[in-house]
């Protein structure tokens, strides 16, 4: 199949789950910390770095590529909306929220990327 | 149209509305357009990014694609936040879902940025892994505030439109 028809449907799918995510997680606008777009970006790394290690060398193949990895995940996570919250978080004089919130979704998310990955090599 | 109208009504339609479908509709829209903006920048510059999620052999190449993507998206979310929340406060509230969390949000990926920094660390590069890991929250954090910047000296003027409350610089 056409892999950008893949992409298009696996990035319509992240970003409605990305949307989707930070509605249930309510209203955030005056809060530090945003766990809408932190569920979203944890999900797609943990998902990803599974993916990237699934089912041995290239596995997925390049349409599971396209949709999953390229569209999906892609677009569940962010890094404009999630650097946007940083930076408005610290333009209202928390600074040390700011910090916190960037610092935890690094270091979670590369955490994630690395259990996915290993969870998938003890599979395979 | 009466359900549309009363999207201009809200200031954060996304948060707002709920999901209404125009608005799911629109994140859609926008997140496969993003995605696939994506997909052709990782095709005309192929080097490292996710585009090419397979690297496994020898040195990795830094994937500077994908911190180029995720730069631009900040700077364009700079500039649209400042544009629909300080300038072009009637524009059709869709434009918001639509254009910022769909297309940008959509184009710019934190899994793909922190799969980089993993697979980089696991190669044996943990100088360009940790390259990778701060360039890119620098890039990501510049291009915002750069972005919000340069469109609020431009669209809002030498009014000083705009009281900042909820805006990105402080």
């Amino acid at each position: 199949m056409n892999t950008v028809l893949l992409v298009l449907a696996g990035g319509a799918c992240g970003a409605v789950a990305r949307y989707s995510i930070g509605l249930a997680a309510g209203p955030h606008q005056s809060r530090p910390f945003h766990w809408g777009t932190f569920l979203a970006n944890m999900a797609a790394c943990l998902v990803l770095g599974f993916l990237t290690e699934a089912g041995g060398d290239d596995a997925l193949g390049a349409p599971g590529q396209a949709l999953l990895a390229t569209g999906f995940c892609g677009a569940l996570s962010t890094w404009s909306t999630f650097s946007h919250e940083v930076l408005a978080t610290a333009g209202g004089r928390r600074t040390a929220a700011a910090a916190g919130y960037l610092l935890v979704t690094v270091a979670v998310g590369l955490a994630l990327s690395f259990a996915g990955s290993a969870v998938a090599a003890a599979l395979w | 149209m009466g359900r549309f109208g009363d999207f201009h009504l809200q200031s954060h339609p996304d948060q707002a509305n709920g999901r209404t479908w125009p608005v799911v509709a629109a994140v859609a829209v926008g997140g496969a357009a993003g995605a696939a903006l994506r997909l052709g920048v990782s095709a005309a510059w192929p080097n490292g990014s996710d585009a090419r999620l397979v690297w496994r052999t020898g040195e990795a190449a830094f994937p500077w694609t994908t911190l180029l993507i995720n730069t631009v998206g900040c700077f364009l979310m700079g500039v649209l936040t400042v544009a629909l929340k300080e300038r072009f406060t009637r524009a059709p509230a869709l434009l918001n879902p639509l254009l910022g969390t769909g297309v940008l949000g959509g184009f710019t990926t934190f899994s793909s940025y922190t799969d980089d920094v993993r697979r980089l660390f696991e190669n044996g590069q943990p100088g360009a892994a940790a390259g990778c890991l701060v360039s890119t929250v620098a890039g990501a954090l510049t291009g915002v505030a750069l972005g919000a910047a340069l469109a609020r000296a431009v669209l809002t003027g030498p009014r000083g439109t705009g009281d900042g409350a909820g805006s990105v610089a402080p």
